[in-house]
């Protein structure tokens, strides 16, 4: 059989097609004007953002929401660098996505020609790998490695760099079967002495404690992790990145842990003397001080990149592999009737009717009211946040049942993500109910994709917790720097409402506690791109917090 | 304390890059790099002396194999390893130290590889100390001029370092 010939542009729409490529979010410029002329007939649904950094977070949330991978596209140069904060976003928080950047032609590369940056250089630390394309015929191999790369392993963002003149090249097209890559083999079975170890270790415990990440959603592996759970009966914390990796109202959960987590299970971690981590690396906001970390427990990491283990705390039993293979075979070695839990969930009880995760119930309207009553209303709907104080109360009061229903970009912490990111999620997911739960701050940094989602009719909801203020620095600053709110005051900046309807979206507006219900399933039921302008208290704080560089059970609730 | 590690990576243009990369954004100290092709073309093997504690040398190890363009990374101890870095020094003489200069070189088993009327270049082969050594005693008639290629190491006996174990 004859390989068919095409241009190196139509390669990269076929090598997309293979992939199974169905959406794809982009900006168009000189150097990819070949690409986009052969996107013009394409199957392929190509979402115009207005900047092209939504266009990588919108990739972002598309690949969080679905587990595939996801597609952003800008030309060279400016469009280029203006994905670097996605890419980092994505590689904090290990997402599969793949930015196709246009680059100058081969001949000019290196002569600082017009709108050339070095993008391949400028994301070398910032994506699982990246490829320049400078033999038209690697085309169909690159991207076949570069989805392979993305999605497999620990995932994360690949960028390809396609020059303008391999784009307009003819080459033969063949799409390899499969990839071969000396250096990269992740590993996926668990190593089954180390299972066993962690088992007896397990077994021996009176006090464990399941400390869960972005991994187990990432690896599918909820199921294997309430059953485990349940068979041990063990306490569950999840990180900010795990929230939905363990129903949020299930008795064995103790919510998040850290700096924002719950007093229950910041007490729960530091008084255990078994911790089970899974999908997690031990960040600076979940340990708090890390040589004050859960003094008296015994570490077994799971974790499919070898090189999280061992990074920042010392771990009895390491075990490299994919956490639902893992927590499959562990239930083999594990027994309910062997464990002595009883006692330590007690404790946890009586902890949690102590120190619940609350707030002032007065006629005020406070944020967290509004994030209880969308979950209330909309208890199905996948959550997007923003980052700062709108993000730690949707973590918080917000009830998860389901993994892939908090997306948030919680490594980088990227304010301006959410709004992008709830339109590649609600690109994914049509059928679902898409909340931005959103800072006024936050929102202002891609307030401008309102023109897409109008035109592109993704009506996803932002709910603006507006408190006219950028609320976390704000936090900092009356706790740390004596009420001195430099910069961090931003009242009057706009009218949410009329800047939604100057683009064409709803806007809508709650001052009262008793208009929030209202307005939420006013938002819902229009199936409109919506904006709320939730005018909240403005110097609530999040609460309670452990302060920078202090152990996590000196945590302290905050008026 | 200084570890030598070996690294197979492929033989493709940026590689390098991402190897120092690596290293400065994670903040190891490279002591030497030293790079070349091995006995398989599309391989090439660095040898790089990092130092650090042990958790360092792990770190290292762990984060360098995470590069998709690098195929193996091995520690090499030094008590059971061949160690050799190659030296180049041009040593100011004249007349009244010319000799001298040629026993040390003789004692050091180096070679003198280039000889002009003010200096000559001295090329020594041996491990870091040797080098060291002569270098100490070729100080005092002025050396002009020195270059080292950075280590390079290779375990002793059967123990080879190859691509397809990873």
């Amino acid at each position: 059989m004859t390989k068919p010939k095409m241009s190196g542009a139509k390669a990269i729409i076929e090598s997309l097609h293979m992939e199974n490529v169905k959406v794809i979010f982009g900006y168009p410029g000189g150097q990819v004007l070949p690409l986009y002329d052969e996107l013009y007939d394409a199957d392929i649904r190509h979402i115009l953002v207005r900047h092209e950094q939504a266009a990588v977070h919108a990739a972002d949330g598309y690949a969080r929401a679905t587990g595939n991978v996801g597609v952003c596209l800008a030309t060279s140069g400016p469009g280029a660098t203006n994905l670097v904060t996605g890419i980092a976003t994505a590689y904090m928080d290990s997402v599969p996505i793949i930015a196709i950047t246009g680059q100058v032609p081969r001949p000019l590369i290196g002569n600082d020609a017009f709108q050339e940056a070095n993008i391949t250089g400028i994301t070398l630390p910032i994506t699982k790998h990246n490829y320049l394309v400078q033999d038209t015929k690697d085309i169909p191999r690159i991207f076949k490695e570069a989805f392979y790369i993305a999605g497999t392993g620990r995932p994360g963002p690949v960028l390809i760099d396609v020059p303008k003149d391999t784009q307009i090249e003819t080459i033969e097209f063949e799409y390899p079967q499969e990839v071969k890559l000396r250096g990269y083999k992740p590993t996926y079975t668990g190593n089954e002495q180390q299972v066993k170890k962690a088992a007896a270790l397990i077994l021996k415990s009176e006090k464990p404690i399941f400390y869960v990440g972005g991994g187990i959603i990432i690896s599918n592996a909820t199921e294997e992790l309430r059953a485990l759970a349940e068979c041990i009966m063990a306490p569950v914390t999840t990180t900010l990145m795990g929230m939905g990796a363990f129903p949020s109202a299930h008795p064995l959960s103790v919510g998040m842990l850290g700096m924002h987590g719950t007093r229950y299970g910041n007490y729960a971690v530091q008084e255990s003397d078994l911790i089970i981590a899974i999908g997690v690396r031990f960040d600076d906001r979940v340990t708090g001080k890390i040589s004050a970390f859960a003094p008296n427990a015994k570490i077994i990491h799971i974790d499919i990149d070898p090189a999280e283990i061992g990074k920042n705390v010392r771990v009895d039993v390491p075990i490299v592999g994919d956490a639902k293979n893992i927590l499959k075979s562990m239930l083999k070695f594990v027994k309910q009737e062997q464990m002595k839990t009883e006692a330590w969930n007690t404790k946890i009880a009586a902890w949690k009717k102590e120190f619940p995760l609350t707030y002032k119930k007065d006629n005020f309207l406070r944020p967290q009211f509004v994030v209880e009553q969308i979950s209330e209303i909309c208890p199905d709907a996948i959550i997007v946040t923003e980052v700062g104080q709108n993000q730690m109360w949707a973590a918080q009061f917000f009830n998860y049942k389901n993994p892939r229903t908090f997306i948030s970009s919680g490594g980088l912490g990227t304010m301006g993500y959410g709004f992008p990111a709830a339109m590649g999620v609600k690109v994914g997911k049509p059928e679902s109910t898409v909340i931005d739960i959103a800072g006024d701050g936050s929102f202002q940094m891609n307030s401008q994709e309102l023109a897409t989602v109008v035109q592109e009719d993704i009506p996803v909801i932002v709910a603006i917790l507006n408190n006219g203020f950028l609320g976390m620095v704000r936090q900092w600053q009356e706790l740390f720097f004596n009420r001195r709110f430099s910069s961090t005051c931003i009242e009057g900046s706009v009218d949410f409402v009329k800047l939604a309807e100057a683009y064409g979206a709803l806007g809508l507006r709650a001052r009262k506690k008793s208009d929030v219900k209202d307005v939420i399933k006013e938002a819902v039921k229009s199936e409109r791109p919506t904006v709320i302008d939730f005018v909240v208290e403005r110097e609530e704080n999040v609460s309670p917090m452990v302060p920078a560089g202090a152990a996590i059970n000196e945590i302290l609730d905050l008026e | 304390m200084k570890h030598t590690v070996a690294v197979l990576v492929e033989n493709k243009p940026g590689v390098l890059t991402r190897v120092a990369g690596l290293f400065s954004r994670r903040g190891f100290n490279i002591e030497s790099l030293a790079v070349g092709v091995t006995e398989n073309a599309d391989t090439s093997r660095m040898t790089i002396v990092v130092s650090g504690d042990d958790n360092v040398l792990e770190q290292v190890m762990k984060q360098l194999n995470k590069l998709i363009d690098v195929i193996r990374v091995t520690d090499i101890p030094q008590e059971d390893s061949v160690n050799r870095e190659l030296a180049l020094i041009k040593v100011g003489v004249d007349s009244d130290t010319r000799a001298e200069v040629m026993q040390i070189v003789d004692i050091f088993r180096a070679k003198i590889v280039d000889v002009g009327v003010k200096s000559l270049i001295v090329e020594v082969t041996g491990d870091e100390s040797k080098i060291n050594a002569i270098k100490q005693l070729l100080r005092q008639f002025g050396i002009k001029e020195m270059v080292r290629t950075g280590k390079v190491a290779m375990n002793r006996g059967a123990k080879v370092v190859q691509s397809e174990k990873k």
